[in-house]
């Protein structure tokens, strides 16, 4: 007999019987309610620092079985305090991404016909510094450019000076921040950098033009924000769009685009004409207060009343509210702001205003920051290049522009527009043909390039067109430079190589130093790997490192903030003072102080194409982002509840959009039918319609505004693009050509009544 | 001290509707791909340019009369000891009756468990003597706090008692116990 024989349940008998006596009525389990737990801790917590947009928050990224569970703020690092915007949380889609770049690859010409190559690290790496030597050789090194965007760029901006080249280009310069900084350094003798130097927590009005806070959500920004709102601060939005800032605001100003100068105008007005601006201050600190006054005398609110359609009531209440908190009251400077053209003089306005409320300098408006001293690595000295960039036409363009414009590289490329031609680009972590304004030109001048290397984690755009692809680590997967902002609280912190990285990709520090090698370059990489570099950085400066691994930052002595609490009051500008009246503009002879100029009007039928964010994204960067998306998956087209109706548009009904030049966009994507708009303007995020096919998530969802973007206006002082210049009208899309998966926001609702 | 009653006061006027709760819950908690425990709704009033809007981050309401605790045949669904709405994978048989009762559409069947899923107030969490959810934690604005509203010197309690207040669907009776400060 056997030990054990087979008992077939319910074939009745006395065995089965008997079995079933055992059970109760809960045949489906036990009676115990189990603790779930979802086990997602960490066994290794590593601290580093984001790059899912360009804040760099601290984080703190939990490892278990060799995978990345989650990722949480790091209590410890000033810009995250423990918390973490959406993008962050969301790293390991980054990470994951099954679309990532996983080998390097050359392209190569058969039968007619081009294709990528998987080649090994070692040809790749050859054929690049072989180009690059070329280059050299034939056309001097300045006829090599880096187009860059993000932190790990900063070993590739050392490996372009030491090959000696000064064309260096962000598109965050000329194609977004660069106005403001401009404007605020001829005014103040400053910047207001990253993170911008802001004391909203302390502020008790806070007044924000077209800078979608909350949508735009840069972490402590945005904590600041909140906590203003929280403590009774008072708010003033001005947008044609009602953002979700403009719905939390005490006044929404939904003015007409492209005329935020005559608004700012008005409001000098107000703030002189009335008195109320902070008479002792400018006294103590400004230059050119009686030429301000004087030119702002004619521009009243029922002068700007007409040009903004803000009715003249409206201008005066909230200029007394912004003045009656001052100075603990300021105008937000912005920081996507190449718009109209005229952003360095809007930027201006904006500087002026905020001197009228004595804002900067003091508690609740702009605070002086500091930094944590690092001493640099010692490298040899970097050769002066040869010639200056050649990203303007000629020496006298744009004399107050201070960084290379990024269009102005894409321009020198193509024969015979600059004062010599570039022949090979660089370009790491910028997907240029969605970065640059007018995308016709950067295909143009992509097809004069000799050779196009691009250094990514994701096979975007610009990597189709490169002749050899490499594909980087992200942020989770290397150690970069160390990161010491000025801030309000100086500190350093590291960013640490968390997982090795995945398939072949390699961190930037290692790309740089072995083409530094092949390129002859090799005492500008005396370094083992970055950790070290890094590491006798730290040493140097007399910090402990095991402190900066184990915690990823020490804080440094906090300096006073306010001139109240003793920060110094130093202005540099040509007067050592607040420039009201700009003399630096003035030699240039542009206007001295900001003219209003009006926009340009929508052709019949047509109607503005403004972009933004969304804040679950960074723009392209993250819209293939499987883990973010769950939010929000493809943009939409805001329109005018009105002109709906005069279109015959539907909430969700999918359109192409098509601009005033006849470009009409690749795909399509769902009307949003709303209240939240002027009747003027559309509005779309940035960073979809992505046709590149390898980003097999966001292929084909929505629609991209910059291939929209045909029109550019540029800043005459800096070189900024003003990009809000394009007008677009709507193609009603038949079914089939709806997009390829396309369907928006899984686990956001959106409701409106209208009333 | 009393048995705690956890409840969750969310505040709408410091809320942007980023979803870092949405995220940072799908991390935390390992939910499947296309599903979340939270989510965030936007409702706008009025007409151009006269508009107000609200924003909530809405989850399971751990309703102190759940409807889905009554729905459920298996006993799965039921209150812990702090009152938070579970559903225990190893009594669930994933009929969905309990989908159909919430009026908050907080539920989903976990494709690969074929168990019914939803918030849990971070049990896993509070278990371990930690005292936040991790929509809490990682909120950047702050606007999200878990607590006990039995236990008197609790920012919950002390929310409730200076601010003005609504709940989810009340017409549905079901006791709903997140807040949501105006």
């Amino acid at each position: 007999m056997n030990r054990r024989d087979f008992i077939k349940i319910g074939s009745g008998g006395a065995a089965g019987a008997a079995l079933l006596g055992g059970l109760t009525t809960d045949w489906y389990g036990s009676y115990e309610n189990k603790l779930e737990n979802p086990d997602t801790d960490g066994e290794r917590i590593v601290p580093s620092f984001c790059e899912l947009c360009f804040w760099k928050c601290g984080i703190l990224a939990h490892v278990k079985d060799g995978r990345i569970t989650k990722i949480k703020g790091n209590p410890k690092h000033p810009l995250s305090r423990g918390r973490l915007c959406p993008r962050g949380a969301g790293g390991t889609g980054l990470l994951y991404d099954p679309d990532r770049l996983k080998q390097p690859m050359v392209r190569v010409g058969k039968n007619g016909m081009q294709n990528f190559e998987a080649v090994s690290w070692d040809t790749a790496l050859d054929e690049v510094a072989d180009k690059f030597e070329m280059i050299r050789q034939r056309y001097g090194p300045e006829a090599l450019a880096l187009y860059y965007h993000g932190f790990g760029a900063n070993w590739m901006k050392h490996l372009f000076k030491a090959y000696g080249s000064p064309n260096i280009a962000a598109p965050s310069y000329a194609q977004c921040r660069g106005p403001r900084d401009v404007g605020f350094d001829l005014t103040f003798g400053s910047i207001v950098g990253s993170p911008e130097i802001i004391d909203m927590q302390n502020s008790r009005c806070i007044t924000l033009i077209g800078s979608h806070l909350g949508e735009n959500m840069h972490n402590t920004q945005v904590q600041d924000f909140a906590t203003a709102i929280r403590d009774g601060a008072d708010l003033i939005v001005v947008d044609p769009r009602y953002s979700v800032a403009a719905s939390k605001a005490k006044y929404w100003l939904p003015i007409k685009p492209g005329t935020d100068i005559a608004l700012l105008l008005a409001w000098m007005h107000v703030l002189v004409d009335e008195g109320l601006y902070d008479k002792e201050y400018i006294d103590n600190y400004a230059y050119g207060f009686d030429q301000l006054k004087e030119h702002v005398k004619p521009f009243s609110p029922e002068w700007a009343y007409p040009r903004t359609g803000i009715e003249p009531e409206l201008i005066r209440r909230t200029a007394h509210l912004m003045a009656g908190a001052r100075p603990a009251s300021f105008i937000h400077p912005g920081r996507h702001v190449t718009w109209m053209g005229d952003d360095t003089q809007r930027s201006r306005a904006i500087a002026i205003v905020n001197a009228l409320l004595g804002s900067w300098g003091r508690k609740g408006g702009f605070y002086i920051p500091s930094q944590l001293e690092l001493p640099k690595y010692k490298y040899p000295g970097y050769l002066p290049p040869g010639r200056q960039a050649a990203d303007r036409p000629n020496a006298s363009s744009f004399p107050l522009g201070d960084k290379v414009l990024a269009q102005g590289v894409c321009n020198a490329t193509i024969p015979g527009l600059a004062e010599y031609d570039l022949k090979g680009w660089m370009v790491y972590g910028s997907n240029l043909p969605t970065t640059l304004p007018d995308p016709k030109t950067t295909y143009e001048a992509i097809q004069k390039l000799d050779f196009l290397v691009t250094i990514e984690v994701l096979p975007a755009e610009i990597a189709g067109w490169s002749d050899v692809v490499l594909p980087e680590a992200t942020y989770l997967e290397r150690c970069d430079e160390l990161h010491n902002p000025n801030y309000r609280e100086p500190y350093v912190a590291v960013r640490q190589e968390v997982v090795p990285p995945m398939y072949e990709s390699k961190p930037g520090w290692w790309i740089a130093k072995e083409l530094g090698n092949r390129m002859g370059l090799p005492e500008f990489f005396p370094w083992e790997n970055s950790e070290e570099y890094g590491m006798a950085r730290i040493k140097e400066a007399g910090l402990d490192c095991d402190t900066l691994q184990k915690d990823g930052v020490i804080l440094g002595k906090p300096e006073p903030l306010y001139f109240e609490e003793g920060a110094a009051p130093d202005f540099y500008t040509n007067t050592g003072k607040i420039e009201l009246y700009s003399t630096r503009l003035a030699e240039h002879n542009f206007d001295p102080i900001p003219v209003f100029t009006p926009p340009e009007e929508a052709p019949d039928g047509y109607y503005r194409l403004l972009f933004g964010r969304t804040p679950t994204h960074t723009f392209g960067r993250t819209t293939n982002n499987r883990l973010l998306s769950e939010v929000y998956k493809e943009n939409h087209v805001w329109v005018n509840r009105g002109v709906a109706l005069k279109w015959g548009l539907k909430d969700g009904q999918r359109v192409y959009l098509q601009n005033q030049d006849g470009v009409k966009s690749t795909f399509t994507l769902p009307v949003k039918v709303t209240n939240r708009i002027r009747p003027e303007a559309v509005f779309l995020v940035h960073g979809y319609g992505r046709k590149a096919k390898l980003l097999s998530f966001v292929y084909g969802k929505g629609v991209d505004s910059a291939e929209l973007v045909t029109r550019y206006k540029v800043d005459p002082i800096m070189g900024g693009t003003g990009m809000n210049v394009n007008f677009v009208t709507f193609i009603p899309a038949d079914e089939e050509s709806a997009n390829p998966g396309g369907h928006a926001d899984a686990s956001t609702e959106n409701k409106e009544v209208t009333t | 001290m009393s048995e705690p009653r956890y409840a969750m006061v969310i505040d709408t006027k410091t809320c942007v509707g980023c979803s870092a709760c949405v995220i940072g819950c799908k991390t935390e908690n390992d939910t499947p791909d296309g599903y979340t425990r939270d989510w965030i709704v936007t409702e706008t009033r009025g007409t151009f340019p006269d508009l107000s809007m609200t924003i909530t981050s809405q989850r399971c309401n751990h309703c102190e009369d759940a409807p889905c605790v009554r729905a459920c045949p298996t006993g799965a669904s039921h209150y812990a000891d702090g009152g938070q709405v579970k559903v225990s994978r190893n009594k669930c048989t994933g009929c969905k009756a309990c989908i159909s009762a919430c009026p908050y559409g907080a539920r989903y069947l976990h494709p690969e468990t074929r168990t019914v899923d939803k918030c849990t107030f971070c049990y896993h969490r509070i278990a371990e003597g930690l005292t936040t959810t991790s929509c809490q934690e990682i909120c950047p604005t702050t606007s999200i706090v878990f607590g006990d509203l039995n236990d008197p010197d609790s920012e919950v309690v002390d929310l409730l008692a200076r601010r003005k207040y609504f709940t989810l669907r009340p017409d549905a009776g079901t006791e709903p116990q997140v807040y949501y400060l105006i």
